[in-house]
């Protein structure tokens, strides 16, 4: 990771409330990497994509993205960033009054001033890339969950962004819709030059594709590596994500009262 | 019991705090969807797309209630008149009470049912499927591209839909009073053309009408940006949108028409 970092997170604090959601999270981001965030739900994964997006302000510490700071950035300036990324996200989140063609357009035709026959050949261009250009009539209603992840990662190419970030990209996917999607998370930002920002919690699909790993826990970096470090790591927090394991260090159980105190067992103290 | 009037003061406080910042909110939302309208104006067919949304896909209950509430109005209008044997100023009546009152408010409170909480679900839904943000991330500002061209085609349909209301209910006026009583048809449009002042009547009905159009399509658009993500948070916003609407719509027309008809 010695590579000059497209974004870099100096410091970050993130709280909702009075709620700390990240405490002092650094993170870079080389060029032309796979980098994914792993961690269990509610870590705060999702938070660091939104900081890097601008759709919420750090607390504390700097977010940069090619060397200018996403916080200080003004409104216009934010929107001319925005258009050199590209974003994933969970369920795809396309636009269901629209087509498949016209949802991939929809970038190229806010953005740019191509003609209706060059906006037509790249769109199908980008659909043939994620293997959807057959489906280019269809409105998303039509779509099964691993097909609506590839036209939505079709409409996030479209500008030919410098940087991609992922959201939870394999979550529901059937075992032949997940290692598309991983694969092309990978082609595609080996194709543009990209680099691409991963959130997921899927250790199986992303340790196949990623650079490197940032693993993320209570709003702190617990560990981080190449896959096989992560892998190999005796950490027993890293370990019990890495194998799955239902009880560690993260427990199974939600903190509450003890047990024999809710049945008002025998010994307990009313 | 001094823990019950305790928890009672939290309680009014905190709800008094919450609408409180809900008006500033919706305030700030009114003000920054006019600041960004300029692509509702360069982009026309926008706007456009929102007043076939809003206005031509409600025209078929506005028509429908309008002819009704003027077969109505005609009925009663007749009985009331002969008792006094002025059945000719069946017309006036009719008309005056479409034009001032009856067309604004009832249209009004058909567009928030119809339009409003259309509105409203289509926001809701945008935003807990990860559309608006989705576009925010595109680069594209959602107030700008969705939020402005649904605030101005709703303005824009209101009043025209008022307009259609009343026609129809001078319509349904004119069938009950001319076609099946018997009133004299001359003296039913005749009356009615003296007595109806283009002015006084028919621009403040529509005055009123945008003042309801510019409240029903705010408060379904902001419920609709307000709601929590969630089914249960969709379906309660399409609800405050109906009774907020219509709530708002009778505290203007009470304050609009003192001031436009009573002279206060």
């Amino acid at each position: 990771m010695t590579s000059s970092p497209l974004v870099e997170l100096a410091d970050v604090e993130f709280s909702y409330a009075a709620r700390p959601i990240l405490k002092g999270i650094n993170m870079r981001f080389p060029k032309g990497k796979v980098v994914a965030i792993m961690g269990g739900s509610g870590c705060g994964k999702t938070t660091i994509l939104r900081l890097i997006g601008g759709q919420i302000k750090a607390t504390r510490g700097r977010v940069t993205v090619a060397g200018e700071s996403v916080d200080a950035l003004s409104h216009a300036d934010l929107y001319a960033m925005r258009r050199r990324m590209g974003m994933l996200f969970q369920f795809g989140a396309l636009f269901t009054d629209l087509t498949v063609f016209e949802n991939v357009a929809f970038p190229l035709r806010e953005h740019t001033k191509l003609p209706e026959s060059v906006v037509r050949d790249l769109v199908l261009m980008k659909l043939h890339a994620v293997g959807l250009r057959g489906a280019a009539a269809l409105k998303p209603s039509e779509l099964s969950g691993g097909m609506a992840r590839r036209v939505a990662l079709a409409r996030a190419i479209s500008l030919d962004p410098m940087l991609m970030m992922y959201d939870e990209p394999f979550t529901g996917l059937d075992p032949i819709s997940l290692g598309i999607i991983a694969n092309l998370i990978r082609r595609l930002n080996d194709a543009l030059g990209a680099t691409s920002v991963l959130v997921t919690h899927d250790v199986e699909a992303s340790f196949k594709i990623v650079d490197y790993v940032y693993l993320v826990a209570a709003g702190v970096i617990v560990a981080e590596g190449t896959p096989d470090e992560i892998r190999d790591s005796s950490e027993p927090l890293v370990k019990q994500f890495v194998r799955g394991e239902a009880d560690g260090p993260v427990g199974f159980h939600y903190p509450g009262t003890s047990y024999p105190e809710d049945f008002g067992l025998p010994g307990v103290p009313k | 019991m001094i823990g019950a009037i305790d928890h009672g003061l939290r309680l009014i406080g905190s709800r008094v705090v919450d609408g409180i910042w809900k008006i500033g909110a919706a305030s700030r939302f009114a003000g920054t969807i006019l600041l960004r309208s300029g692509m509702s104006f360069r982009r026309l067919q926008l706007t456009l797309d929102e007043v076939y949304f809003t206005g031509v896909l409600s025209l078929v209950i506005i028509v429908v209630s309008g002819l009704f509430v003027g077969l109505v109005l005609g009925l009663q209008g007749y009985e009331t008149l002969k008792r006094y044997g002025s059945a000719e100023a069946l017309g006036t009546l009719v008309a005056l009470s479409l034009v001032r009152e009856l067309g604004p408010v009832v249209a009004a409170l058909l567009f928030a049912s119809r339009a409003g909480s259309a509105i409203t679900a289509k926001i809701g839904i945008m935003k807990s499927t990860e559309q608006l943000s989705a576009m925010e991330m595109m680069a594209v500002d959602p107030y700008a591209r969705v939020l402005a061209p649904i605030f101005w085609g709703g303005t824009i349909s209101m009043p025209l839909l008022a307009a259609i209301f009343s026609a129809f209910g001078v319509f349904g006026g004119y069938l009950i009073g001319v076609v099946i009583i018997g009133v004299d048809s001359g003296a039913f449009w005749s009356q009615m053309q003296a007595s109806v002042d283009l002015w006084n009547d028919v621009m403040n009905g529509v005055i009123k009408s945008a003042v309801f159009g510019v409240a029903v399509t705010l408060i379904a658009l902001f419920e609709g940006f307000d709601a929590p993500p969630t089914a249960e948070g969709v379906s309660y916003a399409v609800t405050r949108t109906v009774v907020t609407s219509a709530l708002a719509i009778l505290a203007l027309d009470f304050v609009l028409t003192s001031f436009m008809f009573t002279g206060v």
